[in-house]
């Protein structure tokens, strides 16, 4: 059962306070929208084994949504962060840098 | 046979008697017994039959990894199956009953599988798949259904008559087990500062290191014990816990631990479980090691035990299993036993050891006894078969041809021991393989990592294969001080307590005896006792291609009974690695999960019981619908009331007569559990303009509008009438269901992907009781109460309005959901109850008729209004039930008009709501398909439609249904047929869904 911490609250709380929501930094396509750039946002998903960024809410808290970058297959955390950014701040790309180096996502890294 | 030695025994106090019940007879023990040296004692030797062959079974291990002594205690309100003799203390009063026996444990039915034993072999439950269908119905499902289980269920109507709980813990550091390594890690830390927990599993502390003797810093190892014990114990930052067992370990420290408070003492006030949800920054396991048995034939028979659990009885109990013990072994340590055996001044006629170089110190110490040592011999065979009565000795390298007969009524077998990894290895611990004493321990380079990738579970002890007393002490106090450290304490430079480490021979394995055993001796040597799991079954699932040790566990179910293979999995795998002629690592383990030895139910439920199983919503009216006998329906949390039946009404008569008292007059409907969601802020219309497929920006203040609302994904997820409070400030009504669902919905759009909208939504579900006014005689009641304009002119239909009601301010909302006349009151929850006593003694002269839910089902159906889960289930979309008219054309955008542009979704062979009509004015059966011609590839019919809502209308006399029909619109007046499961066919005619007032003449007055 994992540790997050809230970034709204500040608080470190267990898994069960929390509610998993899939991947982070999906890229909202609507009417008018191709076949193909439809399907991906809506059925295809990253699932790495290694550094993943993906979203919680802390419904048994404060309510808000947040972002944690994490490794499926440790578990390890590398941070939460903002829901409301299209992609990582530095600091957690930079986490994430020092413990997993020459990782990627999607177009960033 | 086995009996009560006259003296002896650290754990019983003989001057405190206790007399408990086994299988009806009364027999005696003494405090401190567990109930498998009390039967000992009185000369129980076989107790139980073996799951697949019904072959006597006898205790084989004194501790959490008996695998045959397994009993139903207690009776009714404390009945418990499966529980294990050498864990469960007795107390007066204690029942317990042997299992998997009929009629009586000796003489057992069931016995005769044994003699069919050439027809179960493994994998046998597997192959009966492979024979004809008819042959698993009537041949193997009986058999197999009469011989499966252990203990027998709890009787349906009994209740736990105890009570369990749950607590919270967070330490720094978590030592599991209270032997001697467990002791000195806790000690370590604690003197760290460090918060730390120890628990042990047993009511003793000190594990086995009192009972294999020898010394620390000089003194004998019980005295050490008691010291270290005393000085944890005055550590204000220590908690010690016995009759605790670490359970599992999970991700980030987590930890489950199973207290058991009152097993041992029943009578006493408080829970009697606790199950204890840890948070620990470091976890030390020292959770010691467990004996491996010896695989000869005849291995299972009553008096085969472990050798350390020979020693555990005389020296722990003052029990000797029997007067004469051949001991068998590969290792030193087994020397041991026999030293202890003739201590106690029985008979130790041979020691058998495997190795052709025998022992060193200890085996000096025996011969110098007068023991026999004979070495590279081996065990032929055990004779008996309800208790040992001898064994053949052969020679172990050969292939079992018998040099000597020795009579004895023990064997006690040592193949060695095995660290226990379980809980370093339930959370991704990984092992490596040890030759020099043939264990798998742990690999602390490839420890289970935490949320910072920093290993947390710290193996201490002969649990991390550091057997010798000295060796493990010193591992153990490195341990607890890593761990101390590691959670930022700074450990004192005191020194590990120094014990010095009897010099052994190093052990040879034998995962075989003889060597070269033939198939018949194979066939008699078992693995696994409690599942019946011999060294030919193993060899069977190699040779028939399960190379990999996690199928051939399932094909054999090695390991998969309630011990879970604590004694049988390291045999087991190395029977199979040699039959795979490859090495132990290789082949490597099965998973380890958790727990480590069962857990009750009980605790695992804890507190949540009965009413406080779940929370129950109640609406402010809540108390006058259970005074007037509401017939209840669950809805989610919610309780609301199904009908009202009068005495001796059916639920039937009951629906029908608010449903036309409605139609007639008068009905009210307590509406609070409707979901109302607060949308507010200058984005508010924009916003729902987005989450429902129609306009809602556009909606005037004072007004209402109907809408839907779909998923991404173009389904329809919600419905429901959204009122505009004023220009910033919309109240959306959701189903009931959806309101937290629905609420969600809005703040996950609102703060993941319209985070800069300045929209605020608030659930206010609870904050209001909502009535539903409904019927002809609706307006003449308000009229009675209220001062307001409440004219068709003043008030018209899908308006709001402020109204106040006898001096109680209310909120009316001139919706329906009947096709009435109807106005929903909205008020603060607190005049809900008020405002209900009202409407009833003011309605009393139209005959106001409370109605439940299923009235307002029928009348909703018979105005072929939709019910989210009813007509919807996830894969329907607004399209399907011909709602195009609340689906805006004009809107650029809003969640699931992408989705629903898609050719499935646009698709003309979509099924599409109609009405039916049965042709004979019956009710077609919930849930039936429409039949079309033909089969499809499986050979079932092929359907062309199924019912959606199916209700007898009480208005119109007969039985009207909704469904979704393969281009049904288009098939008025056709008549279709529902095959139900109860034989009849159903014939109905497609109608139009709206079954009553087509125009809206009722509602609109």
């Amino acid at each position: 059962m994992l540790i997050l911490e809230c970034p709204y609250c500040g608080v470190k709380g267990e898994e069960t306070e929390f509610h998993g929501g899939g991947e982070a930094h999906l890229k909202r396509f609507g009417p008018g929208s191709s076949e193909e750039d439809f399907e991906g946002y809506l059925f295809h998903r990253e699932n790495p084994k290694g550094v993943h960024l993906e979203r919680w809410r802390h419904v048994n808290g404060c309510g808000k949504w947040f972002h944690v970058a994490r490794d499926t297959a440790t578990l390890e955390v590398f941070g939460s962060y903002s829901a409301q950014v299209t992609e990582p701040p530095q600091e957690i790309k930079d986490a994430i840098s020092a413990k997993r180096p020459g990782w990627s996502w999607r177009e960033f890294a | 046979m086995s009996t009560r030695l006259a003296q002896g025994g650290r754990r019983i106090d003989r001057r405190k008697s206790v007399e408990f019940r086994f299988n009806g007879k009364r027999l005696k023990g003494y405090e401190g017994d567990t109930l498998a040296s009390a039967l000992l004692a009185n000369d129980q030797m076989m107790v139980g039959r073996s799951f697949k062959y019904h072959r006597p079974r006898g205790i084989v291990a004194s501790g959490a990894e008996e695998p045959n002594a397994l009993f139903n205690t207690g009776e009714g309100a404390t009945f418990e199956p499966n529980q294990r003799a050498t864990t469960t203390e007795i107390f007066a009063g204690l029942e317990a009953k042997s299992q998997n026996h009929w009629p009586s444990l000796e003489f057992d039915i069931g016995a005769v599988n044994a003699k069919l034993s050439r027809f179960l072999p493994a994998g046998f439950y597997y192959k009966t798949f492979m024979f004809p269908r008819f042959a698993w119905k009537h041949l193997y499902e009986p058999f197999i259904r009469q011989s499966a289980g252990l203990g027998r269920a709890p009787e349906a109507e009994d209740r736990d008559g105890d009570t369990y709980e749950h607590f919270y813990g967070f330490f720094d550091v978590v030592v599991i087990g209270g032997g001697v390594a467990g002791l000195q890690a806790a000690k370590a830390a604690g003197e760290a500062g460090a918060k730390v927990l120890v628990m042990e599993q047993t009511a003793q502390w000190g594990g086995r290191a009192a009972v294999d003797g020898g010394e620390v810093d000089g003194a004998p190892v019980a005295d050490y014990i008691a010291a270290t014990v005393a000085a944890l114990e005055a550590m204000e930052n220590v908690t010690l816990r016995r009759r605790m067992m670490g359970a599992g370990v999970y991700d980030h420290g987590y930890l489950l631990a199973y207290e058991r408070l009152r097993d041992h003492c029943p009578d006493e006030a408080g829970p009697r479980h606790r199950l204890w949800r840890i948070r620990a920054g470091r976890i030390v396991t020292a959770t010691g090691a467990i004996e491996r048995p010896l695989s000869f034939a005849g291995n299972d028979i009553p008096g085969v035990m472990l050798a350390s659990a020979v020693r555990d009885y005389i020296v722990d109990y003052g029990v000797s299993p029997g007067d004469r013990v051949v001991v068998v072994t590969n290792n030193d340590d087994a020397y041991r036993t026999a030293i202890a055996v003739k201590e106690a001044g029985l008979s130790v006629p041979v020691i058998v050891d495997a190795r052709v170089g025998g022992g060193g110190a200890l085996a000096d110490q025996a011969r110098a006894l007068g023991i026999r040592v004979e070495t590279g011999k081996g065990i032929a065979k055990v004779h008996g078969t309800k208790r040992v009565e001898g064994v053949a000795i052969c020679a172990q390298a050969g292939e079992g041809a018998v040099l000597d007969e020795v009579g004895c009524d023990v064997v006690a077998m040592s193949g060695g021991w095995s660290p226990v990894v379980h809980l370093w290895s339930h959370c991704g611990g990984k092992l490596n393989w040890d030759e020099a004493q043939a264990c798998f321990r742990p690999d602390g380079n490839r420890p289970p990592t935490d949320q910072d990738g920093e290993g947390f579970v710290l193996p201490a002890g002969a649990a991390n294969g550091e057997l010798g007393l000295g060796a493990g002490l010193t591992d153990a106090d490195a341990a607890g001080k890593r761990a101390a450290d590691e959670t930022g304490h700074k450990p004192g430079r005191g020194k590990a307590p120094v014990a010095a480490d009897v010099d052994e021979a190093a052990l040879e394995p034998v995962w075989l005896m003889p060597q070269g055993a033939g198939a018949k001796l194979r066939m008699k040597a078992w693995l696994d006792y409690q599942n019946d799991v011999k060294v030919s079954d193993v060899q069977l699932a190699a040779r028939e291609g399960y190379e990999s040790v996690e199928h051939t566990k399932r094909y054999t179910t090695l390991g998969m009974a309630t011990d879970q293979g604590k004694l049988s999995n390291i045999n087991g795998l190395a029977i199979l690695s040699d039959a795979l002629g490859q090495p132990i690592p290789q082949t490597g383990t099965t998973t380890f999960r958790p727990p480590y030895t069962p857990i009750s139910m009980g605790a695992i439920a804890g507190e949540a019981r009965a009413e406080i199983f779940q929370p129950l919503r109640r609406t402010p009216m809540h108390d006058w619908h259970e005074a007037n006998g509401a017939h209840w329906e669950p809805v989610g949390q919610w309780r609301r009331p199904y009908c009202y039946p009068k005495t001796g009404e059916s639920h039937a008569a009951a629906v029908a007569r608010e449903v036309m008292a409605t139609r007639e007059s008068l009905g009210l409907l307590d509406a609070s559990t409707l979901g109302k969601l607060i949308v507010k802020g200058p984005d508010a219309g924009r916003f729902l303009d987005m989450l429902y497929t129609n306009m809602m920006s556009t909606l005037k203040p004072g007004k209402c509008r109907y809408g839907l609302m779909c998923s991404e994904n173009g389904f329809l997820i919600d419905d429901g009438v959204v009122a505009r409070l004023d220009d910033d400030t919309f109240l959306c009504h959701t189903t009931t269901g959806g309101a937290e669902r629905i609420h969600a919905h809005m703040e996950e759009w609102l703060q993941t992907e319209w985070w800069d909208w300045k929209v605020y939504v608030a659930n206010v579900t609870e904050q209001y009781a909502q009535i539903a006014v409904v019927g002809p005689n609706a307006r003449k009641v308000l009229e009675k109460l209220s001062e307001d304009d409440l004219s068709a002119e003043g008030f018209p239909f899908m308006a709001w309005k402020d109204v106040t009601l006898n001096r109680i301010k209310t909120r009316v909302y001139r919706i329906s959901f009947s096709g009435e006349l109807s106005y929903e009151i909205s008020v603060p929850a607190s005049e809900g109850r008020a405002l209900w006593n009202m409407l009833l003694e003011a309605g009393d002269e139209y005959g106001a008729t409370p109605y439940g839910t299923e009235a307002l089902h029928v009348m909703r159906a018979e105005k072929g209004f939709i019910m989210i889960g009813d007509e919807t289930d996830g894969t329907v979309i607004p399209q399907d039930l011909g709602l195009h008219w609340a689906i805006s054309k004009k809107k650029e955008d809003f969640l699931g008009k992408r989705a629903q542009e898609r050719s499935h979704m646009t698709d003309p062979k979509r099924w599409k709501l109609v009405g039916l009509e049965t042709v004979d004015g019956s009710v077609i059966p919930d849930g039936a398909y429409a039949v079309a011609d033909g089969t499809n590839a499986n050979g079932q019919r092929n359907v062309q439609g199924r019912v959606t809502s199916t209700y007898f209308s009480p208005t119109l006399g007969r039985g009207i249904a909704m469904g979704l029909v393969l281009n049904g619109p288009d098939r008025m007046g056709e008549v279709i047929s529902f095959p139900g499961t109860d034989g009849k066919t159903y014939d109905a005619k497609i109608v139009d869904p709206v079954f009553y007032d087509k125009d809206g003449e009722k509602q609109n007055v």
